[in-house]
């Protein structure tokens, strides 16, 4: 006696139909003799395709996949191998535990777009995102997340073009800072090629603040329907002159629209209340890891302002009564302003975006909380500080090229170094340090500079590591 | 051996959990983060004295005070309330592919070694992840006959968005930017199909269904003229019919001199079968999230995959990876690119996915998707349509590709029960709700199901017999499915009004608040 083994039919564990007995029963149901010569029926013999697919020989045990996988993956250097001080769109943050244990579970994980009945709990954790969202930011409207800040941003241009049309003031000019993030930046000008026109304002040279005398012409001779801030800036500085650039945008009828660091938010202002009309920016900080820039997830927000609103291209998750007391139940509002309510009619596309970092965002703000928003922003801070305040020791650079306030990031010059960040760079990776990012390309007229980035996780010792390297390197030792 | 029921006593959690803005205790704390130490706090001194005056916060943020477990228990109870692919039998959400995410991929996505990676590190630290990406590339060139791919876009919509800014990169080299202003579409398409091409612009011919349920062949011929920078279309679409006049409706734009993009969101049928170039296609995209297998997350994260031939290469969004023979690197040298789509580099954690998936499948594996859910959609299709009241309009007797359009008009005239009543009964036996149709509803009451490869014939003989009896409710007792569901987390139905009366919207708590304040 003994076990005998069956025959070798190629039956994959993700497909139970290719057990053969199987299969026949169901061609056996159909009245066919094989699979072919259903589609043979329906595809024209020019266009099937006769040779095997050019992909390599299956891996079909999890063993060797995750062998051969991690393999390729292990060639990585990662910030946990390496300290890091990138930032610039994508930040190293705690993630705490229960984030990643939640958003593996396989309900949230593998849900997609079931309404109101059959994803009860979705829909309850993507409104509390909402409203969570809402205290963050001091906002009544949020929206359902969006591939990143950039599509947000792009998307709240386009809304207060079109709200600004609808009410008749048809101005197709947004104007942004001139220190805006080049990537967002790049994104904005593809996306709203057809809705408008993105123009530049200048900056002063030594403080990068937005320079308000020549935001003030441009709104004088060609007006605008937005004007647009970071604040902290993609270069890390606090626009300080965020109550002055929405009062300026709003005596020349435009619409103001600003981008916060979420991750700032426990401790400094919500733009709306410094009289931003749309805030827009990213989730990213708040629960999700870097994963190569796949961590990204975008917001908008406003007041209670329907005008803006209406304007809105994403679901948004409204909650309404039910049949019993007290129970609620949410859906998708007010959708025929979606390409999926109204195709071409609507408002711009909108299609899969990142559902998954909105809960999880979620799952981050109820456990900070307000104490823990305020100490994220209150050590970032200091943190931050403290590094300028070290780094500024080191001779022939200058730290904080600007001068004044940051929130996490800063701008460091080696111009007189006369070493390109590049070098400075690679001798910085030769000691396990990632150095800022390079941003002598996107923004020339401030030279050879770097922009560093210290999160809560940074350490003292990390910052005085770096201090060590970079003192070495600009004095030319190894 | 064929173990099905539909009788359970199926009862979703019901948690009848509150808001989480209503749950905690002022005081409490769910997590802690590494403050600045006494040193750093003394040499810089507080958070506050570091915000410039005026930025700083004036009242805290009303956000809940929860402690860690009971955090985790509010979400771990939300979950329950929700019928993900893994503890149903998805087979309802047609279009959507909801096939089996492999859990051993999802265990490599949380590496570290891809999670604690920044976009903006070294190349030379990035060369697992960029091999990856590269030999994504490569199998996706082999799938689709395609001369190259882009993995910039962030999902699927972002992929057609990209096409259709090719496609204006295109006309506008070839100095006929404003005059190629028309894109040609059908109604059974994607609504992103439209919703790009407007976006960016462009006026939209829709192309209706003729008497055997494809997109008409005579309207696109009147349609093409000088006007004309593309055809954006599907195959097979919704229906599942598949267009075996494709290769005209190529011919017929490409003399009018427009492009041909192919909407391959979905994959799962031709894998292996037929590919893009091969029908003349000039652009093709793809869902990798869908027919590429990565979990779909409650809509997203996603990634899609730009798909363009030889002539379009120089438009493609940037940036492509590339190897020259020792080591991976971004490849920013298309000339006339579209740009880059956004941030960074596309959704990493789902290239990884289809790389592994593509890996433990290989070229026969692949090909057995498409034959199998070709197989399993037929097999469901004839064993639905013996359902009293349900039909498959357009193309009778014809087999359907992996997916097909219902509709329960018979039903709904026999006993007043409309489809969506029928989605929301559906719940009650443990099933995800389905996809009736996109807008707007071409076929009356419809009903889109998609038996992808993963589910067994068990599952489908009882995803059948589950609307059988739904059937058998309507005719004998409509009440019973009109006032559905009945044993979800959500057991009544909602108040509609307030998701279509601007009076009575609200995206937040505190607006839900403030609203019934006033009322």
């Amino acid at each position: 006696m003994g076990v005998t083994g069956k025959d070798k039919a190629f039956v994959h564990p993700y497909m139970p139909n290719s057990v053969p007995e199987i299969k026949q029963q169901m061609l056996d149901e159909l009245g066919v003799g094989s699979i072919d010569e259903i589609y043979k029926s329906l595809i024209p013999d020019d266009l099937l395709y006769k040779e095997r697919l050019d992909l390599p020989e299956p891996i079909v045990n999890e063993y060797e996949l995750k062998r051969h996988v991690m393999g390729i993956l292990n060639r990585n250097i990662t910030t946990e191998d390496y300290v890091s001080f990138l930032g610039a769109g994508c930040y190293r943050h705690q993630v705490p535990a229960i984030c990643d244990e939640l958003n593996m579970r396989g309900e949230f994980l593998t849900a997609y777009c079931g309404d109101t009945y059959s994803d009860h709990g979705k829909m309850q954790a993507i409104f509390e995102y909402t409203s969570m969202m809402g205290e963050l930011l001091d906002a009544d409207i949020v929206s359902y997340t969006t591939y990143d800040a950039g599509q947000s941003v792009s998307s709240a241009f386009c809304i207060a073009l079109r709200a600004q049309a609808a009410k008749g003031h048809d101005n197709r000019r947004i104007l942004v800072p001139s220190t805006m993030n080049p990537e967002i930046r790049s994104q904005a000008l593809a996306y709203c090629r057809n809705a408008g026109e993105i123009i530049t304002v200048g900056s002063d040279p030594q403080t990068g603040l937005m320079d308000l005398q020549d935001l003030e012409e441009k709104l004088k001779d060609g007006g605008a329907a937005a004007v647009f801030y970071e604040n902290p800036s993609y270069l890390g500085f606090f626009e300080t002159q965020a109550e002055q650039i929405a009062a300026l945008a709003h005596r020349y009828q435009a619409l103001c629209i600003a981008q916060p660091e979420a991750a700032s938010l426990g401790i400094v202002e919500s733009p709306l209340n410094l009289g931003a009309d749309l805030v827009c920016g990213d989730i990213q900080p708040l629960g999700m890891h870097m994963q190569f820039g796949g961590g990204q997830a975008g917001f908008i927000a406003c007041n209670q302002d329907l005008g803006l609103a209406e304007q809105f291209p994403t679901y948004m998750y409204g909650i309404t009564k039910t049949g019993q007391d007290g129970r609620y139940g949410w859906g998708r509002a007010m959708n025929y302003r979606c390409s999926h309510g109204s195709r071409e009619n609507a408002n711009e596309y909108f299609g899969t975006e990142t559902g998954l970092w909105g809960i999880t965002a979620g799952i981050y703000l109820a456990s900070m909380g307000p104490q823990g928003m305020y100490e994220l922003g209150e050590t970032i801070l200091q943190k931050t500080s403290y590094a300028i305040r070290r780094l500024s020791e080191i001779k022939n650079i200058t730290v904080n090229l600007f001068g004044g306030a940051n929130f996490q990031e800063f701008v460091i010059n080696f111009d007189q170094t006369r070493k390109t960040v590049k070098e400075i760079n690679q001798e910085l990776l030769a000691r396990r340090i990632f150095g800022g990012k390079d941003v002598s390309r996107d923004f020339p007229q401030y030279g050879q500079s770097a922009l560093y980035c210290i999160s809560e996780l940074t350490t003292e010792e990390e910052i005085e590591n770096l201090r060590t390297a970079l003192t070495a390197i600009t004095e030319g030792r190894q | 051996m064929g173990y099905i029921r539909t009788d359970r006593d199926f009862h979703e959690a019901r948690w009848d959990e509150p808001i989480i803005m209503e749950l905690g205790n002022p005081g409490e704390r769910g997590v802690m983060i590494p403050l600045a130490s006494e040193h750093i706090t003394e040499c810089v001194g507080s958070g506050e004295s570091l915000v410039p005056q005026g930025l700083l916060r004036k009242k805290m943020p009303a956000l809940p005070e929860m402690s860690q477990m009971q955090v985790l228990r509010h979400y771990m109870r939300l979950s329950q309330e929700t019928i993900g692919t893994d503890i149903n039998i998805d087979i309802g959400l047609g279009t959507c592919t909801m096939k089996y995410s492999p859990k051993i991929n999802e265990q490599m996505v949380r590496s570290p070694k891809l999670t604690e990676l920044h976009p903006y590190q070294d190349e030379s630290t990035l060369q697992g992840i960029l091999e990856i990406m590269y030999r994504d590339q490569e199998y996706l060139k082999a799938i689709s006959g395609m001369d190259c791919v882009s993995l910039q876009p962030s999902g699927g919509s972002q992929a057609i968005f990209a096409n259709v800014q090719t496609i204006r990169a295109y006309h506008e080299a070839n100095g006929e930017g404003e005059q190629r202003n028309e894109i040609i579409t059908t109604i059974l398409s994607h609504p992103a199909n439209p919703g790009t091409a407007a976006t960016l612009g462009y006026k939209l011919i829709t192309l209706y269904p003729d008497k055997d349920g494809l997109p008409d062949l005579e309207a696109l011929k009147a349609s093409v003229s000088e006007h004309t920078a593309a055809l954006m279309i599907t195959n097979p679409e919704d229906t599942g019919i598949y267009n075996d006049r494709i290769r005209q409706f190529v011919d017929t734009v490409h003399e009018a001199g427009g492009l041909c993009v192919y909407d391959q969101a979905n994959l799962n049928g031709v894998f292996g079968i037929t590919r893009a170039r091969d029908a003349g296609f000039d652009m093709c995209h793809y869902n990798l999230h869908k027919s590429f297998s990565s979990p779909h997350g409650c809509q997203g994260p996603a990634a899609g995959a730009q798909c363009v031939s030889d002539k379009l290469r120089r438009f493609t969004a940037v940036p492509t990876v590339e190897f020259d023979g020792e080591k991976y690197y971004f490849d920013y040298d298309h000339p006339d690119s579209i740009g880059k789509l956004r941030k960074f580099y596309g959704v990493p954690a789902v290239l990884v996915r289809a790389y592994a998936y593509i890996r433990s499948l290989g070229p026969d594996g692949m090909k057995q998707i498409a034959e199998l859910s070709i197989l399993n959609n037929n097999y469901m299709l004839k064993k639905l349509l013996t359902i009293s009241g349900l039909s498959m309009p357009m193309a009778e007797g014809r087999f359907r590709m992996e997916q097909a359009r219902l509709s329960w008009e018979q039903l709904t005239e026999d006993t007043g029960v409309t489809t969506d009543d029928i989605c929301r009964r559906i719940v009650d036996y443990g099933f995800q709700d389905y996809f009736a149709s996109h807008h707007p509803r071409v076929i009356p009451e419809p009903f889109t199901p998609e038996p992808v490869e993963t589910y067994s014939k068990d599952d489908i003989d009882e995803f059948v017999e589950a609307f059988r009896s739904i059937a058998k409710e309507a005719y004998e007792n409509p009440e019973l499915v009109k006032s559905a569901p009945h044993k979800a987390a959500l057991a009544s139905q909602i108040d509609e009004s307030g998701l279509t009366d601007w009076d009575k919207f609200a995206t937040t708590w505190r607006a839900y608040k403030k609203l019934n304040q006033n009322a």
